[in-house]
Order: structure tokens, then C-alpha cells, then sequence
């Protein structure tokens, strides 16, 4: 089928395949890319919360024709307990600037654009190519690709693995193990059509301004994970994600977690009405810092969800995704630009690269996160959420009943459910894991 | 908080967008006895509730409204339970939205 070789092929067409695809080929590189999708995003869903300064660095005038939802304005973060939520809101007109730095977006629509951009660089993409194998010479140097396509085998210099969380080909070809479920969330969404106006009066936003809501609490029934829901311009996308360890083990079904959250209460009136028009699951890789697998290797890289490159605690993906996708490009173009092999020891550029950008930073720093809240989700899912829920209440709620011993009330609830020394000791792991 | 205990998922499925690969499913569950612990919470877990437990107590599977996740893959491949592949180039789910 295709007899040309490549400079560097791309396995995907997300957001770090295609920040990888663009950077190369806007340097001069031949690219060839490829998504087994009937388009590019038919195949990718994202929440989805795009940050602008890592697309910047990419495309520095994407505002001028991405297809962006609205810019955000106002955060919710809410501890839910079955009835109640405690919030913690911040909103700032600071946020209406010229340049905005978060936009919901619409993966399908938003990769599509992406995707145009990256042909108008020169990038050839195919769709609707399902890679089915690395070819791998008898060192171990990746050589190409076979895909289901007729005489499917590609070669190229180098091969980029933008292949997503589930990324088949470098598992297969023992470049890295295949995601632990304690490693990986599944996340469920689904995209609730509503007019303009009716979201913009709920969520008290004005032209493209953007609300989102974070929530985390009893709605995940003890499991490790975090709700969602973002406005989109006459949509919102709703969705619950918990690590694939807990549903295993407390065998609670997805979409009835997402159905009970959906009439949370402090959730229901916000979708009062609307129209459903997708239902849609994907997982997102959550093991953190150490999860993270080997990043490159004689004629290959790995780059976005493909290498757990994820930061939960901040809940940014996508962003990572990019910056992984854009350093790869950059270490591959000055390596072809000095006329050097794209050996192990040279694309270890790529991850000196990273190492100095702050997506390793950022995922170092949250090397222990992961682990403290897995192991105790329990508490901090379920027991917490209650527990401030009726100190809340305690606050609040005036019957007569003297303060002093209202507040006694909610010490002995929190001591008789953590003891004292449990409390203590969640404060000191909780500051550690964030420090 | 109640929810009707049991939601229905196909009403969901029936949202999206499938170009199923008739005759050629993506995932197969390999002949067992006895399901392990693992591959029978997918009969709960599995977001498009494509695996069931059939009353000589096996697990099957019918992936035509497969979201393409990979939750069963890392709960079941390892053990050799299942066998899992992307759908051919173009076939499978298709997001209008993502």
C-alpha cells in the first residue's frame, strides 16, 4: 500500500499524537499518522477541560478557529454526602480576559480541527487504520508498523506511540506492561443538551463564560473517584469515574453510579430537562508518577495516557498529553536535524525534555497521592464527606441547643469514627502526599 | 438518594453511534468452567453491561455496544480469560461528542 518511508510515523490521533504529528511535520519532517477512528476523535473522549497555554506553545493562534465551548469562569469543588454538598466555590471576573487560560471543549469536534491543522502541515493521516503490529527487528529496534490495511507494513525512522490509555501495540511488544486496575479509573459521561440560555441562567454566566463542578463524597459509594459536570455552550457533559480495582471489588455498576449521582440532590435541578445525546466510557490512567513506564527505546517513544502521563490530583490530562506529544516532536526534529539515528540512547532526549518541563514535576510531586487515597478511600470518600456534612449542620442549625455543646457533638462524631489519632494521623499523610 | 436499582443501560447505548464488524467480535471470552472472581464483576462493571452470566453459570460476552474502555482487558487479559482487540479500522463505537 504504501511504499514511501517516513520520517516518523504516529500512532493516533488524540491530543498527544496530534501535538506530536503537528510539531514534526510544521519543522519539515514527513509524518504519517494513524487512527483507527472513522475521523480523528470519533474514538476519544475527554471530560473535557482544555488548558490554553500548552495548545499555545503548539498552535499560538487557536483562538481563532478551535471550536471552543466556553472559557471557565467559576470552580466548584463540592464534598457530597448523600443529601448535602460542602463547597468550596472560587469565581473571578479576572477570569473574562483576553486570553483565557481553561475552555470546555468537545473531544470529537476539537480533534477534528486538530486534525485539520496537522494536514494543513503536511501531516499525511489515514483513518479508519487499525495498527495491528509493531515490526520489530531481532535487537529490538522498532522498524515500522503493520496495520489491517492491504500490504498494511509502514516504515519510518522512528515510531511515536500516541495509542491512549489502552494502547495495545507497545503492551504487546513489551515496551511497557499493560495498566494495573488500581492503575486506572473508568469514567463515565454522558452529554445533556440544554438551550444557551437555560445554562447560562442555572450556572449565572453570561456569553461563552463557563462553569465547572468537581464533587467527590458518598456518590462513589467508598471507591476511589470524583464526579464531574461541565457547561459546554448548549450542552453539559456529566460524569462519575472511579479506579477499575474498587468496581472490581465492590462490583457496583457504573452507569448506576452515574444515574445516582445525576439525581444528587444538589446535581438534579442543574439537568432539569435537558436531552441526552451520547453515552460514553473511557478510562484515564491514575497510578501517578510511579506508574509512569520506560518513555523511548531504539525507534520509539510513548507519549500521552499511552505513558499513565496523567495528574489526578489536578485532574489534567490532555494538557500533559500535548506537552508529552510536543516535547517528543521536538527531540525527534533536532535529532533528524543533526543527522543522528533515532537510537535509545539518543531519544533519551525526550525525557531530559520532560524531566525539565513541569510534567514530571508536577507528577513528581504528587508521587504518593495516589497510593494514600487508594488506600484509604473509606475515609476519605465516605467518612469525611458525612462527617463535615453534620458539622455543617451543627453550624447551622439553630434550636436552641448551646453552642459549646453542638461542637462537642462534632468532635466526638469525628474522634468516634477516626479516633483521635487517626485523625491526626490523616492530616500528617495528606500533607506529605501534597507537599 | 434512591435510584431505581436497576438502570437500564441499553436506553443509553441506544444514544450512541455503533458500525458493528458483524461476525467478527473484538473481544472473545475463552471457553471456562468456572468464571473468576474477576471476570464475573464484568457482568456489573462493564459500562455497556456486554458481559452475562448464562445459566450454566459461564460468562459471555456480546460487545456490539462496547464503548472500547479496556476495563475488561485490564481485569481479564492477564489471566488469559479473555482475548481482547481494537475493532477493524473505522468499526466499533463512534463518538459524535467524546
Amino acid at each position: 500500500m504504501i511504499d514511501e518511508r517516513f520520517d516518523a510515523i504516529v500512532i493516533g490521533a488524540g491530543m498527544a499524537g496530534n501535538a506530536a504529528a503537528y510539531t514534526m511535520a510544521s519543522r519539515g519532517l514527513k509524518v504519517l499518522q494513524l487512527e483507527r477512528g472513522e475521523y480523528a476523535g470519533s474514538k476519544n473522549v475527554q471530560g473535557a477541560i482544555m488548558y490554553a497555554s500548552m495548545l499555545e506553545k503548539i498552535i499560538p493562534d487557536f483562538r481563532e478557529d478551535a471550536p471552543l465551548e466556553r472559557h471557565i469562569i467559576e470552580q466548584r469543588f463540592w464534598m457530597m454526602d448523600d443529601r448535602s454538598h460542602t463547597g468550596m466555590q472560587y469565581r473571578s471576573d479576572d477570569f473574562n480576559e483576553d486570553k483565557p487560560n481553561r475552555y470546555t471543549i468537545v473531544r470529537a469536534q476539537f480533534d477534528k480541527w486538530f486534525s485539520r491543522k496537522c494536514r494543513e502541515v503536511g501531516v499525511t493521516v489515514l483513518t479508519e487504520t487499525t495498527v495491528t503490529d509493531l515490526l520489530v527487528d531481532s535487537s529490538g529496534k522498532v522498524l515500522g508498523v503493520k496495520t489491517d490495511r492491504k500490504g498494511g507494513a509502514i516504515q519510518a525512522d522512528v515510531v511515536v506511540l500516541a495509542e491512549g490509555v489502552n494502547g495495545l501495540l507497545g503492551t504487546r511488544a513489551g515496551l511497557r506492561e499493560p495498566p494495573k486496575p488500581e492503575n486506572v479509573a473508568l469514567a463515565v459521561k454522558e452529554m445533556h443538551f440544554l438551550p444557551a440560555e437555560t445554562i447560562e441562567s442555572r450556572f449565572n454566566l453570561k456569553g461563552d463564560e463557563g462553569c465547572v463542578v468537581e464533587a467527590a463524597g458518598t456518590i462513589t459509594k467508598g471507591m476511589t473517584g470524583l464526579a464531574f459536570l461541565y457547561t459546554n455552550k448548549e450542552s453539559i457533559s456529566v460524569g462519575i469515574g472511579c479506579l477499575i480495582s474498587d468496581f472490581a471489588e465492590t462490583r457496583e455498576s457504573p452507569y448506576t453510579l452515574l444515574e445516582t449521582f445525576k439525581s444528587h440532590p444538589s446535581i438534579a435541578p442543574l439537568l432539569a430537562g435537558s436531552e441526552v445525546k451520547e453515552y460514553a466510557a473511557h478510562m484515564i490512567p491514575e497510578g501517578g508518577f510511579k506508574a509512569i513506564p520506560q518513555l523511548y527505546g531504539d525507534g520509539w517513544v510513548v507519549v500521552g495516557d499511552a505513558a499513565q502521563l496523567n495528574n489526578a490530583i489536578h485532574r489534567e490530562g490532555s494538557n500533559l498529553a500535548m506537552t508529552s506529544g510536543r516535547l517528543a516532536g521536538e527531540a525527534i526534529h533536532r535529532l533528524k536535524a543533526g543527522r543522528q539515528p533515532m537510537t535509545k540512547d539518543n531519544l533519551k532526549l525526550y525525557k531530559e525534555l520532560l524531566d525539565d518541563s513541569f510534567v514530571m514535576k508536577d507528577m513528581k510531586k504528587y508521587k504518593d497521592m495516589p497510593a494514600l487515597l487508594h488506600t484509604n478511600s473509606a475515609n476519605f470518600f465516605m467518612s469525611y464527606p458525612q462527617l463535615i456534612s453534620q458539622a455543617a449542620q451543627n453550624f447551622l442549625r439553630v434550636d436552641g441547643t448551646p453552642k459549646i455543646d453542638m461542637e462537642k457533638t462534632t468532635m466526638r462524631a469525628f474522634i468516634a469514627k477516626r479516633s483521635r489519632l487517626g485523625l491526626i494521623s490523616d492530616a500528617v499523610k495528606l500533607a506529605f502526599a501534597w507537599r | 438518594m434512591t435510584v431505581a436499582t436497576e438502570t437500564r443501560v441499553e436506553d443509553k447505548l441506544y444514544q450512541n453511534r455503533y458500525l458493528v464488524d458483524a461476525g467478527r467480535p473484538h473481544i472473545r471470552v475463552l471457553p471456562h468452567d468456572k468464571p473468576s472472581p474477576a471476570l464475573l464483576s464484568l457482568t456489573r462493571v462493564c459500562p455497556a453491561k456486554c458481559y452475562e452470566e448464562n445459566d450454566k453459570g459461564q460468562v459471555e460476552i456480546t460487545p456490539d455496544g462496547c464503548m472500547e474502555c479496556g476495563t475488561c482487558r485490564v481485569l481479564c487479559e492477564a489471566s488469559g480469560e479473555i482475548e481482547w482487540n481494537y475493532p477493524r479500522g473505522g468499526y466499533g463505537v463512534l463518538f459524535k461528542f467524546g
